[in-house]
């Protein structure tokens, strides 16, 4: 380990703290030490320690009360008691209090070492865990959101400043705009990290099998429910809980709703105990909550609670710019789950996709790769592997006629009205030209 | 005395055949002057009754406030069961750094594990211990080399298993020290 283990050794005997003292420092750990538990809980409130070796039987605080102390201002501090006073009762004390181990004076020396060895051990362990929980977290960040344009950074700052918050956030944006990525993105960045991120289908369940999901059940609740089952509030604790499609929710479960955002205390369906849970609630919905509260579907005091925050995620006509990094991420994506080299795809075959509208914004896109990878000839993403012929992005919203009018007009001008020279050019005969020149009623400006 | 010299102060009964060898391996490691004398303590001023053993600190305390001097390390011999109040017993200690240490030879022989005597491995033994005490007293600190003398040792199987030597390591520290 590059830093030094540093020991924090507290004992009201002055030859105890010296002995500890220096066969800490012979062994090239850096040490403290205090004479009561009061001066440590001081020197702990400013300085951290990897280990605390303290003495359970001292004046005023003891030990015990001071390792419980301890707990409470830093979780996860190691702190291994001694006492030359053993009782079975006290060291089982000591272990249900947090403490890491205990030790009974005098010790032999094999067994501090070995002890302190365990805890340096279990001190590293703690830290790689950390920095692989990290590591994975930004990797999921980094990997899963594409978007450089503009509307899409706006997004993502949104999401970094609102995740460190414990506010309830609604993500707005039509469907496969990538609203569940952003919940996602707010829950791993948010101090909830460590903790589940429970997702909920409101859409695709009834609302009875919404209760029963949400809040959980008792057994012999209703039939079938065999086994007692814990609710989504209930696994979200400590976590987020994400209710995707809130607008789909009845009356009756938005009434439910408010009281647990509110109390964050409800019960399971059959059950009679209250059940607490710390949980952040993230909302999506493709639909405008606002107008549903305006129309009276859905609960004035329910959208505030949740409204807290909005983001709103653009759909993807809005930010074509975001196109040619999505397609080449999906062809990534689906090239390496099919044991395929990255397919390349043409140019102009990209610019087609840029014009296109997609109605149903990044999932469409993402199904249109997923395909033509699945189809083509596995050398290049060509336009016959994509279905984009229905629709190209229309431009003009004139009829056939208007435009066939507008056509017929350009070309008689351009050979100067005279009826055979354009005829030619428009691939039609005389008569049909003399008929088209009276259904539209057009005229020679010369005449 | 030059300010590098080491001091050796036995207290209490000692072979001079023995301690003469036990001053051959210190120079061999440490190639410093080496000064042997013969030191006088009442030792039950030291001795704990209900332990039955000595105290180390004091004894240490005692070594350091009327046998030391600044110009050279020193290291009090003794034959007695050291202890300190947190431990059962220890071999040795001395002062990180300081001026003074303490090493005994009582944990030291295979006659207090019921097995045959032997002379050279508990001249080996003790000469470890003194090396390694001398090393703390020139500013080492615990080594994680296995066959390095100054590797932390509780019993005497570990210190059977080091070399009476510095590791390249520990040596080169040793130097910037003595520099």
């Amino acid at each position: 380990m590059s830093k030094k283990i540093s020991i924090l050794i507290v004992d009201d005997e002055d030859s105890v703290r010296d002995s500890l003292f220096n066969w800490f420092m012979e062994d090239g750990y850096q040490v403290e030490c205090a004479e009561d538990a009061k001066t440590a809980l001081s020197k702990l409130e400013s300085d951290n320690y990897d280990i605390i070796l303290a003495d359970i039987k001292m004046p005023g605080m003891d030990g015990l009360e001071m390792l419980r102390r301890i707990k409470l201002l830093k979780d996860d501090s190691i702190v291994i008691v001694m006492t030359a006073f053993a009782t079975v009762d006290t060291a089982v004390q000591a272990l249900k209090d947090g403490a890491f181990d205990y030790i009974t004076k005098p010790f032999d020396p094999d067994d501090l070492s070995h002890l302190i060895r365990n805890a340096t051990r279990q001190i590293s362990l703690t830290k790689e865990n950390e920095t692989l929980k990290e590591k994975v977290v930004t990797l999921q960040n980094v990997e899963d959101i594409i978007g450089k344009s503009e509307a899409m950074q706006n997004v993502l700052s949104e999401v970094e400043s609102v995740a460190q918050s414990n506010s309830s956030v609604i993500i707005t944006g039509e469907s496969g705009t990538g609203k569940e990525l952003i919940a996602k993105a707010i829950h791993s960045n948010s101090p909830r990290k460590y903790f589940p991120l429970i997702s909920v289908h409101c859409g695709a369940l009834t609302e009875s099998l919404l209760e029963s999901e949400l809040f959980g059940h008792e057994k012999g609740a209703f039939t079938g429910a065999m086994y007692n089952r814990k609710g989504r509030f209930e696994m979200a604790d400590n976590g987020t809980i994400f209710l995707d499609e809130i607008a789909t929710v009845s009356k009756k479960m938005q009434v439910e709703l408010l009281r647990v955002l509110e109390t964050k205390t409800f019960m399971r369906v059959g059950g009679n105990k209250e059940i607490r849970s710390d949980f952040r609630v993230i909302c999506a919905t493709n639909r405008n909550l606002k107008l549903m509260v305006e129309e009276g579907t859905f609960r004035e005091d329910l959208f505030y609670r949740l409204n807290v925050v909005n983001i709103h995620v653009p759909p993807l006509r809005e930010r074509h710019g975001d196109i040619p990094l999505l397609v080449e991420y999906f062809i990534k994506k689906y090239c390496t789950s099919m044991n395929k080299p990255a397919i390349p795809i043409h140019r102009s075959v990209l610019k087609r996709l840029e014009e296109f509208d997609f109605p149903g914004n990044i999932r469409e896109l993402e199904n249109m790769i997923e395909r033509a990878i699945v189809i083509g000839n596995g050398k290049k993403i060509t336009l016959k592997d994509l279905p984009l012929e229905k629709n190209i992005k229309i431009t003009s919203v004139e009829s056939l006629d208007e435009l066939e009018k507008k056509h017929i007009s350009n070309i008689l001008l351009k050979y100067d009205w005279n009826i055979s020279r354009t005829a030619k050019a428009l691939q039609v005969d005389r008569v049909t030209l003399y008929n088209k020149i009276k259904k539209y009623n057009l005229k020679s400006t010369n005449k | 005395m030059n300010l590098h010299d080491i001091t050796l102060i036995s207290f209490g009964y000692f072979e001079n055949n023995f301690l003469r060898n036990v001053v051959e391996n210190i120079h061999h490691e440490y190639k410093l002057n080496i000064h042997l004398r013969e030191g006088h303590l009442d030792l039950s001023d030291f001795y704990h009754p209900a332990r039955r053993q000595y105290d180390a600190n004091k004894l240490l305390q005692q070594l350091e406030d009327h046998f030391c001097s600044d110009d050279c390390k020193t290291i009090g011999l003794f034959n007695v069961d050291l202890f300190i109040p947190i431990f059962t017993y220890i071999f040795g200690q001395a002062y990180l750094g300081g001026r003074s240490g303490i090493a005994s030879i009582f944990r030291l022989s295979n006659e207090r594990y019921g097995i045959a005597p032997d002379d050279n491995l508990l001249l080996e033994r003790f000469s470890k211990e003194i090396i390694h005490e001398l090393g703390h007293t020139f500013n080492l600190i615990h080594c994680h080399v296995p066959d390095c003398v100054m590797i932390s040792g509780t019993y005497v199987e570990d210190i059977d298993q080091k070399t009476s030597h510095l590791c390249p390591s520990c040596k080169t520290k040793l130097q910037h020290k003595l520099q």
